[in-house]
C-alpha cells in the first residue's frame, strides 16, 4: 500500500474517472447486453467508492486542511486551473455521493427499458455531483455544478413516472428553476473573480486565493444575495422550494436517490465553502434573512407531509423539511451550527437514498404509491419493512441513527444566536415523527392485505442499497465521531481564516 | 504598395472566377464535383491566411489593413465556407443549379466578408459589405423556381438589405461632412459633436444592427433563414453575422472611442432587447430553422454584451464567441439539413425518435443546442464566461445577470427539442444514412464544441492575439 503514503498519487482524478470511463466503456457495448452494461455500472462505481473510503481513512486529521492535491494550470488567461482536493468539509460528501451512486445503480436493477443510455447518463451525473465536491478552483465546480442538470432531465422525461404532474413538466421545472438559479450563481462568481482581479491584480479561481482578498462590506452583501439565491434553490429553501417533490415524485428511483441524496447538498456546500467563508460580511447580513426562511422550511413542508397522499411526495417535502435545519445551522455562523449542517447533510443523504430506494423498489412491484392503498406490508415483505423503518426513524431523529446527533449538534449551535427560531425548528421534530410514524403505520403495519400476498421481497441485487446504506446509517449513528471530528477539522480552521468568526463575534 | 500582403483575397478571387468558368465549360451532369475545387482552394486560403496570422500593416496608407484582428476573421469565414460547401453536397435541392454558380458567389461572399473586415475606410468598407450582401441575396433565392419561399426570402432580403444599406450608407456621409474624412482612424481626431456627427453615427449603428440582427432590426431575420436554402441560411447565420461583428467592433471602437459614455448605453440596450426578445420570440416557434434563427438573434444579443465592455477584454469575448458561434450553428443546422432530406420537414414536432433513428444527429444536435445556451462543458459556456466577465469588470453586473438568466432560459426550447428528440415515439425506427461529407462536418462540429469547451486555452490565446492587435 506505498501508494497511499504518496502525496503525488492521483486519487482524486481516478475517482471521478472511473464512472466516465464506466460510460464510455458502455457507449461501446451491444445495447441487448443488459448485464455486461450493468456490470460495468457496479464495477466503475465500486473502484470509486473504494477509493473513496480509502482516503476518508487515510486523511490525516492532524495535517488537516487540503490534502490528496492534485494542480495543473487549465486555462491560462483565466487563471484557472484544474484543481482538486479534499478536507473535513468536502471529505464526507465525497464518501456520501459514492455510498448512493454506487447504491443507485442497483436501485435500478430491474429497470428494462434503455439500459444502455441510462447507465450512461446516470455516470456522468454521478461524476458530476463527485466533482463540484472535489474541486478547489472556482470554474472547475461551475463545470461539474451545470453538467448534472442536463442527464437529470433527460433521464426524468424517459424513465420518470407521472403521477399527479406529468414527468416533462416535473422535469422541466426542476431544470428551468435550478438553471434560473445557477444563472445568479454564475453573476455571483464572476463578479467575485472580476472583483478579485480590480483588487488584487491576479486572475484566479481559487478558492482559498480569494478568501484572502479584501472585498468591500457593499461587494460581499450584493455577491453573497446572488449566490445565495443560486445555491438556496438548489437546497430548495423556501419559498424556492416547489420544483423538488414534484421533480422527485417525477424523477426514477436512481435519481431521486442521488438528487435527494447529495446534489441538494452542492447547494448547502457551496453556501458554506463559497458563500460564508469567502464572504463572511455577506454571510452576517443575510444570515437572520435565512434563518427565518428556514424555519418556513422546516415547518411549512412538515406541515404539507401531514396531508400528502403519495409516498414519494412525502419524503420530497420531508427533505424540504430537513433541508431547512442544515439552512439554520448555516445561517448562525457558527462553528458548532456548521459542523452540525454538514453532518446533517451527510445523514439526510444517505437517509433520503434509503427512503427512495425503498419506495422505487415498492413501486416497482406494486405500481402505486398511494398511501391509503397499503397496509400490513410487513407480513409480505419483512426486509423492506426493516428498509423502511430505519430510513424513517432516522428521518425523525432516533438517537442511534446518524442523523440524531446532527440535528442535536445543529440546535445546539443555533440556540445561542436564534433562540425564537430555533425553538420553532425545533417544534418540526413533533411534525415529522407525526407524519413519518403515520405513514409507517399505514403502510407497513395494520391489518395484512390479500392482495399484496403476491408482492415479493427484497432478494438478490435489490439487498445492496438497504446494507450499504442501512449500514452507514447505524455506524455513524453509534460512533458520530468517525464523522463529527472530521468535519470539525475542516470547518473550524476555515473558520478562523476567513475571519468569520472575528466578524460575527462571540457565539461559541 | 505590397500585395503580397492581399494574397489572401486575390486567391480567393481568383478562385471563384474559376469556379464560375469551370462552371460553364464543363459538361452537363458533371458540375457537381466542382465543389471539390472549391474546398481545395478554401483550405489553401485558410493555410495562407493562418501562416500569416501575427501581423499588424496596412495597404494603401491605412486604407486596408491586414492585422491579426482581421486575419481572425478571415478565418472564421473561410473555415465556415468551408462547412458549408461539405454540408451542401448533401443538400437534396439543386444548390448548384445547371452550373457551380453558387459556389462562386459563396466565395464573392467571403471575398467581401474579407474586404469588410480589414477595411481602414468608410468606402472600402462600404464596398466590401454590398459585395457581400449581393452576393447574399443571390444565394438566398437560389431556389427560386421551386419554392415560393425562397423567392420571397430573396426579395424581402433584397428590399430590407438595400434599405438598411442605404441608411448606413447616409450616416457614412453625415460623417464624412462633418469631419472631412472618411479614414476610421482619423474620425476620432475630431471632438466635433453636432447633432450631424451623432445623426451620422445612429445610422451607421442602424445599419450594422441590421447586419448583425439586433433587435430592433432583426425582423428579417426569421423569414430569411427559414426560407433561404439551408446551407446558405447557415452562412448567413455565422458568416455574415461575424462579418457585421467585425466591422461592428472596428468601426465603434476606432472611430468612436473619445464618445464612448454616449453610445455604450444604447448598444447596452440593444444588447437588453436582443437577448430578452430573441429567447422569448424562440419559445413557441414549431418550425426549427425559425427556432434557430431566434435563437441566432439572442446569440447577437450575447456578442452585443462584449462590445458594451468596449475594451481589449470584450473584443477578445467576440472574437471567440464568434468562432464557437460557427461549430454550434453549423452542427444544428446541419443536422437539420440531413433530416429534411429523409423527411422533408422541418416541424420540431417531426424530430420525435430522432435520438432511436440516428443517435449521431441527435448527440450533434444536443451538443451545438446546449452550447448556445452555455451548459458547461461545452464552448458556449466558456465564451459566455470571457463575455460576461469583461462586461462585469466595466460595472455592467446587471446586464450580466439578465444576460446570463435569459441563457438559462432558452435552454427551455432547446430543451423542448431534446425532449422530442429522446422521447417521442415514432413508427418508423429505419436508420437514417449520413453521407461522408456531412458525418465529417457534424463530427468536427460536435468534438470541436466539447474540447474548446473544456480546454478553451488555444483558441483563446488567439483571440487574445487578434485583440491584442486592435488596440
Amino acid at each position: 500500500m506505498d501508494f497511499l503514503t504518496d502525496p503525488g498519487f492521483p486519487f482524486l482524478t481516478l475517482i471521478l474517472l472511473a464512472p466516465l470511463v464506466g460510460a464510455l466503456a458502455i457507449v461501446f457495448v451491444p445495447r441487448e447486453e443488459v448485464w455486461t452494461i450493468k456490470a460495468v455500472a457496479v464495477v466503475s462505481t465500486l473502484v470509486s467508492l473504494v477509493m473513496s473510503l480509502l482516503i476518508f481513512f487515510a486523511y490525516d486529521q492532524s495535517i488537516g486542511g487540503m490534502q490528496f492535491t492534485e494542480d495543473i494550470l487549465w486555462i491560462k488567461d483565466l487563471g484557472v486551473s484544474y484543481s482538486l482536493g479534499v478536507d473535513g468539509i468536502s471529505l464526507p460528501l465525497l464518501l456520501l455521493c459514492n455510498l448512493i451512486g454506487f447504491s443507485a445503480v442497483y436501485a435500478s436493477w430491474n429497470n428494462k427499458e434503455r439500459v444502455k443510455e441510462f447507465y450512461v447518463l446516470l455516470l456522468i451525473l454521478i461524476t458530476g455531483v463527485m466533482g463540484t465536491f472535489v474541486a478547489r478552483d472556482l470554474f472547475i465546480f461551475l463545470l461539474f455544478y451545470e453538467v448534472v442538470i442536463i442527464p437529470i432531465y433527460i433521464m426524468v422525461i424517459i424513465w420518470g413516472s407521472t403521477k399527479r404532474v406529468t414527468k416533462e413538466y416535473a422535469g422541466m421545472k426542476l431544470t428551468i428553476y435550478l438553471l434560473i438559479g445557477s444563472a445568479f450563481l454564475l453573476a455571483g462568481i464572476m463578479a467575485l473573480y472580476v472583483n478579485a482581479y480590480q483588487l488584487t491584480g491576479v486572475r484566479t479561481m481559487d478558492i482559498e486565493s480569494l478568501m484572502l482578498v479584501p472585498y468591500s462590506d457593499q461587494f460581499q452583501i450584493l455577491g453573497f444575495l446572488l449566490m445565495a439565491v443560486g445555491f438556496c434553490t438548489l437546497i430548495s429553501m423556501w419559498p424556492f422550494h416547489s420544483w423538488s417533490p414534484d421533480g422527485y415524485a417525477g424523477a426514477p428511483t436512481a435519481v431521486s436517490m442521488i438528487h435527494a441524496g447529495v446534489l441538494k447538498k452542492i447547494g448547502g456546500y457551496g453556501l458554506i465553502r463559497i458563500g460564508l467563508f469567502i464572504l463572511p460580511v455577506g454571510a452576517k447580513f443575510w444570515g437572520p434573512v435565512i434563518a427565518v426562511l428556514a424555519v418556513g422550511n422546516v415547518v411549512y413542508a412538515a406541515v404539507i407531509c401531514l396531508v400528502q397522499k403519495d409516498l414519494k411526495y412525502v419524503v420530497g417535502y420531508s427533505s424540504v423539511s430537513h433541508m431547512g435545519y442544515v439552512l439554520i445551522g448555516i445561517a448562525a455562523l457558527n462553528v458548532v451550527s456548521i459542523n452540525g449542517a454538514i453532518a446533517q447533510m451527510f445523514a439526510h443523504g444517505i437517509m433520503a437514498a434509503l427512503f427512495f430506494a425503498m419506495i422505487g423498489n415498492l413501486y416497482e412491484k406494486s405500481h402505486t404509491r398511494n398511501i391509503a392503498d397499503f397496509g400490513g406490508l410487513a407480513n409480505q415483505m419483512p426486509i423492506l419493512a426493516v428498509g423502511f423503518m430505519l430510513a424513517g426513524l432516522a428521518s425523525l431523529g432516533l438517537p442511534g441513527l446518524a442523523s440524531f446527533p446532527a440535528e442535536f449538534t445543529i440546535f445546539v449551535g443555533a440556540f445561542g444566536v436564534y433562540r425564537v427560531l430555533t425553538i420553532l425548528a425545533i417544534s418540526g421534530i413533533i411534525f415529522t415523527a407525526v407524519y413519518i410514524l403515520r405513514m409507517m403505520g399505514n403502510i407497513l403495519f395494520g391489518p395484512k392485505r390479500v392482495e399484496w400476498d403476491k408482492l415479493p421481497d427484497i432478494k438478490g441485487p435489490e439487498w445492496v442499497p438497504l446494507i450499504v446504506l442501512g449500514t452507514v446509517l447505524i455506524t455513524f449513528g453509534i460512533f458520530p465521531s468517525l464523522l463529527m471530528d472530521l468535519v470539525n477539522n475542516g470547518v473550524a480552521p476555515l473558520f478562523a481564516r476567513s475571519g468569520l468568526g472575528a466578524i460575527v463575534g462571540g457565539g461559541f | 504598395m505590397d500585395f503580397t500582403l492581399l494574397v489572401p483575397e486575390i486567391f480567393v478571387a481568383c478562385l471563384a472566377f474559376l469556379l464560375l468558368v469551370l462552371g460553364i465549360v464543363a459538361p452537363r451532369g458533371e458540375r457537381r464535383g466542382l465543389v471539390l475545387f472549391a474546398i481545395i482552394g478554401i483550405i489553401g486560403s485558410i493555410v495562407v491566411v493562418a501562416v500569416h496570422f501575427e501581423m499588424f500593416d496596412s495597404f494603401l496608407g491605412r486604407m486596408y489593413l491586414v492585422d491579426s484582428y482581421a486575419s481572425y476573421f478571415k478565418l472564421l469565414f473561410l473555415i465556415s465556407a468551408l462547412l458549408v460547401c461539405l454540408t451542401s453536397t448533401s443538400y437534396f435541392k439543386p444548390l448548384v443549379g445547371e452550373g457551380s454558380e453558387a459556389y462562386a458567389i459563396m466565395l464573392f461572399a467571403t471575398l467581401g466578408m474579407m474586404i469588410l473586415v480589414s477595411a481602414g475606410e468608410l468606402i472600402t468598407l462600404y464596398v466590401g459589405m454590398e459585395l457581400m450582401t449581393i452576393s447574399f441575396y443571390i444565394l438566398t433565392a437560389n431556389l427560386a423556381g421551386e419554392d415560393a419561399r425562397s423567392s420571397e426570402a430573396g426579395l424581402k432580403y433584397l428590399i430590407l438589405g438595400a434599405i438598411s444599406s442605404a441608411v448606413m450608407l447616409y450616416g457614412f456621409t453625415l460623417l464624412y461632412g462633418v469631419t472631412g474624412t472618411t479614414m476610421i482612424h482619423e474620425i476620432a481626431q475630431h471632438s466635433d459633436t453636432s447633432p450631424a456627427f451623432w445623426l451620422g453615427v445612429i445610422f451607421a449603428l442602424s445599419g450594422l444592427g441590421f447586419k448583425v440582427a439586433a433587435v430592433p432590426f432583426h425582423m428579417w431575420a426569421p423569414d430569411i433563414y427559414e426560407g433561404a436554402p439551408t446551407p446558405i441560411t447557415i452562412f448567413l447565420a455565422v458568416a455574415s453575422k461575424a462579418a457585421g461583428f467585425g466591422v461592428f467592433v472596428r468601426l465603434f471602437l476606432t472611430a468612436f472611442p473619445y464618445h464612448a459614455d454616449h453610445w455604450i448605453p444604447v448598444i447596452a440596450i440593444l444588447a437588453t432587447a436582443t437577448m430578452i426578445l430573441g429567447n422569448l420570440a424562440a419559445i413557441p416557434q414549431q418550425n426549427i430553422k425559425r427556432m434557430l434563427a431566434y435563437s441566432s438573434i439572442a446569440q447577437a444579443g450575447y456578442l452585443l454584451v462584449g462590445l458594451v465592455a468596449a475594451n481589449d477584454l470584450g473584443v477578445k469575448g467576440i472574437l471567440f464567441y464568434s468562432m464557437i458561434y460557427v461549430f454550434a450553428n453549423v452542427g444544428a443546422f446541419a443536422v437539420t439539413i440531413v433530416f429534411n432530406n429523409v423527411s422533408e420537414s422541418d416541424d420540431i414536432a417531426d424530430y420525435s425518435g430522432l435520438a432511436r433513428r440516428s443517435p449521431l444527429l441527435a448527440v450533434t444536435l444536443l451538443v451545438c443546442l446546449l452550447s448556445m445556451a452555455g451548459i458547461p462543458p461545452l464552448a458556449g459556456f466558456a465564451g459566455k464566461f470571457y463575455l460576461f466577465t469583461a462586461v462585469i469588470g466595466q460595472g455592467y453586473l446587471w446586464l450580466a445577470i439578465i444576460g446570463l438568466v435569459m441563457s438559462m432560459i432558452s435552454v427551455y426550447y432547446y430543451l423542448s427539442v431534446v425532449r422530442v428528440m429522446y422521447m417521442g415515439q415514432v413508427t418508423d425506427y429505419s436508420a437514417i444514412k449520413i453521407s461522408g461529407s456531412m458525418k465529417l462536418v457534424l463530427y468536427v462540429c460536435m468534438i470541436l464544441t466539447v474540447v474548446i469547451g473544456c480546454y478553451p486555452g488555444p483558441l483563446a490565446e488567439l483571440a487574445n492575439t487578434a485583440a491584442y492587435y486592435m488596440f
